[in-house]
């Protein structure tokens, strides 16, 4: 059971527990998100409501959270009380969007203890119910965001018709108002220029797929997300199901993928992951993305079970908190991009030594 | 072709007439067609239908639009207009005001227009179980079509016990 949640700097301390590598298949998927979009029957939606409708929103929200066990002990942080460095570490973490990052509206986010389950309030629609979980588990994710909404229904009258189900703001969410989605890894498929194929296939299918982009628009880190598009005429079981059948086939061919490296090409794999490794063990100065790339190499030779690499855990720990208002947390004021740079290598260094250390002497490649 | 009834002008105008069960196609010429009060129903019709349509396709996409555009929501006020624009409706209320032009929409996105998910717990339990229903019986539908007979008669048999459960709820507690 994860420790109550007192404020911000409890939650920064570390990284978030669903990061933890140890879901099933975490080594190819990092993660697996469920969010639900739900709307009180009487208020209109976030963008058309006045700011005191907004704030009733958040009183009746808060209100039925406190009834609500899945969500005892948690954190609530308001953006408006919040600095840009803080909602920006929030949006770093998964926890809120970019929109509801703007801090200008009484928006806010309760975070249960471990962060597998938050409530954004006053988003695109009046709750986004969010619950996280490492590695492939869809089906898990599910089933605590179901209670959790659940619990919330018993106290929240919820805009719902019989006919098209929970109604959102977005007719996009219409019905189960359900997205469902895993993050994964794909640097074999990508390597081997097989990846195109593969997400034309997962397109084929009607689930979506995209790659997190970075400034100049190609694809971070061989990390894609995919997520089912439909939310009508499909059952959430059915949408987690469908979600699953399929990640679970782009895994095995991910795998096949990376036999296949290691049978034609092992020496120029191990040599780019190695090669990898010693950047990020021994830079001095390193941008966020280029620490999103070397963190895919260390991933794939971890995943393959090259000895004397870190675990999977402090790749994963990496990728949030390396990003740049986590980094100027940390350091405990604002950085300028070189500075950063700068500070961003030093943390590398830092959890990959501690990491070694830990490991001890048989750690040491 | 010469016109059958006057020979000298040439065959423009061509139909179709049914006397008796037998059918003759008929040639004539515009001016004999004119005198005797003859119209050529074929080649007539075809133009006014086509005419027809594309006028009332014009007709409905313009005007209707506009009328469309103007549909407003009673409760927040949203014009259909302004949900094209941005994407987001204003309210709920605003998908019973926009519910002809929003069906169509939702079945493009979605490819169906009928929620199949779990409804809200304080519901309580007489929606669910009719939703489950309606769930069974879209299920059974689809197992006759794929010729699924002994899924079928399992689905059948799980109405029969929902819809006797059903009654003896209503029994216990008439509303
Ligand atoms: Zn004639
Ligand atoms: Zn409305």
């Amino acid at each position: 059971m994860s420790p109550p949640l007192d404020d911000l700097d409890a939650l920064v301390r570390g990284p978030s527990p669903w990061l933890d590598g140890s879901g099933p298949k975490a080594d190819i998927v990092v993660s697996t998100r469920v969010r639900l979009a739900r709307n009180l029957r009487h208020v209109p939606f976030t963008h058309r409501a006045r700011d005191e409708q907004l704030q009733g929103v958040m009183a009746t929200v808060t209100g039925a959270l406190q009834r609500a066990p899945s969500f005892s002990q948690g954190l609530l942080l308001k953006m408006t009380e919040l600095g840009p460095v803080d909602r920006q570490v929030l949006v770093e973490r998964h926890l809120v969007s970019h929109e509801l990052g703007d801090g200008a509206k009484p928006r806010g986010i309760f975070i249960a203890p471990g962060e597998r389950l938050s409530l954004m309030i006053n988003e695109e629609d009046h709750l986004r119910l969010q619950a996280m979980a490492s590695g492939i588990q869809p089906a898990e994710a599910w089933t605590a965001a179901d209670h959790a909404d659940d619990e919330l229904g018993q106290s929240l009258d919820f805009a719902f018709s019989d006919e098209i189900g929970y109604l959102t703001s977005c007719p996009t969410n219409t019905g189960t108002g359900l997205r469902a989605s895993v993050l994964i890894h794909l640097p074999a498929l990508v390597l081997l220029q097989e990846i195109q194929k593969v997400l034309k296939s997962i397109m084929q299918v009607g689930l979506n797929v995209r790659g997190l982009y970075g400034e100049h628009s190609d694809v971070m880190g061989n990390l894609f997300q995919v997520s089912n598009q439909t939310t009508l005429g499909q059952s959430e079981r059915d949408s987690i199901e469908s979600l699953e059948r399929v990640t679970r086939q782009v895994i095995e061919t991910e795998e096949r993928a990376r036999e296949r490296l290691v049978r034609d090409a092992r020496i120029q794999t191990e040599d780019k992951v190695w090669r990898a490794y010693g950047i990020l063990r021994y830079c001095r100065s390193i941008a966020s993305q280029e620490v999103i790339n070397l963190c895919s190499a260390v991933r794939l030779g971890v995943s393959m079970g090259l000895p004397g690499l870190c675990p999977l855990r402090v790749v994963n720990e990496l990728l949030v908190l390396t990003q740049p208002a986590h980094l100027q947390r940390a350091h405990g004021g604002e950085l300028t991009l070189a500075e950063r740079n700068v500070y961003r290598a030093q943390l590398v260094r830092e959890r990959l030594a501690t990491a070694a250390r830990e490991a001890g002497p048989a750690g040491n490649p | 072709m010469l016109c059958q009834i006057c020979g000298k002008n040439p065959a423009t105008v061509h139909f179709t007439e049914i006397h008796d069960n037998t059918m003759s196609e008929i040639h004539v010429c515009e001016r004999c067609a004119q005198e005797r009060g003859l119209q050529a129903p074929q080649a007539k019709q075809k133009f006014d239908i086509a005419d027809l349509i594309a006028g009332m396709v014009d007709s409905v996409t313009s005007t209707e639009e506009e009328r469309v555009g103007h549909v407003q929501c009673p409760r927040c006020g949203m014009l259909y207009s302004a949900f094209k624009e941005t994407g987001r409706l204003g309210c709920a209320e605003c998908y019973q005001a926009f519910q002809f032009q929003l069906r169509p929409l939702l079945r493009r996105i979605h490819g169906d227009t009928r929620h199949k998910g779990k409804s809200p717990a304080r519901d309580g339990e007489g929606v669910s179980r009719s939703r489950q229903m309606q769930r069974l019986y879209d299920e059974l539908q689809r197992a006759v079509e794929r010729e699924e007979f002994e899924r079928a008669a399992e689905l059948r048999d799980e109405i029969q016990q929902l819809e006797k459960e059903d009654k003896a709820t209503q029994t216990e507690k008439p509303r």
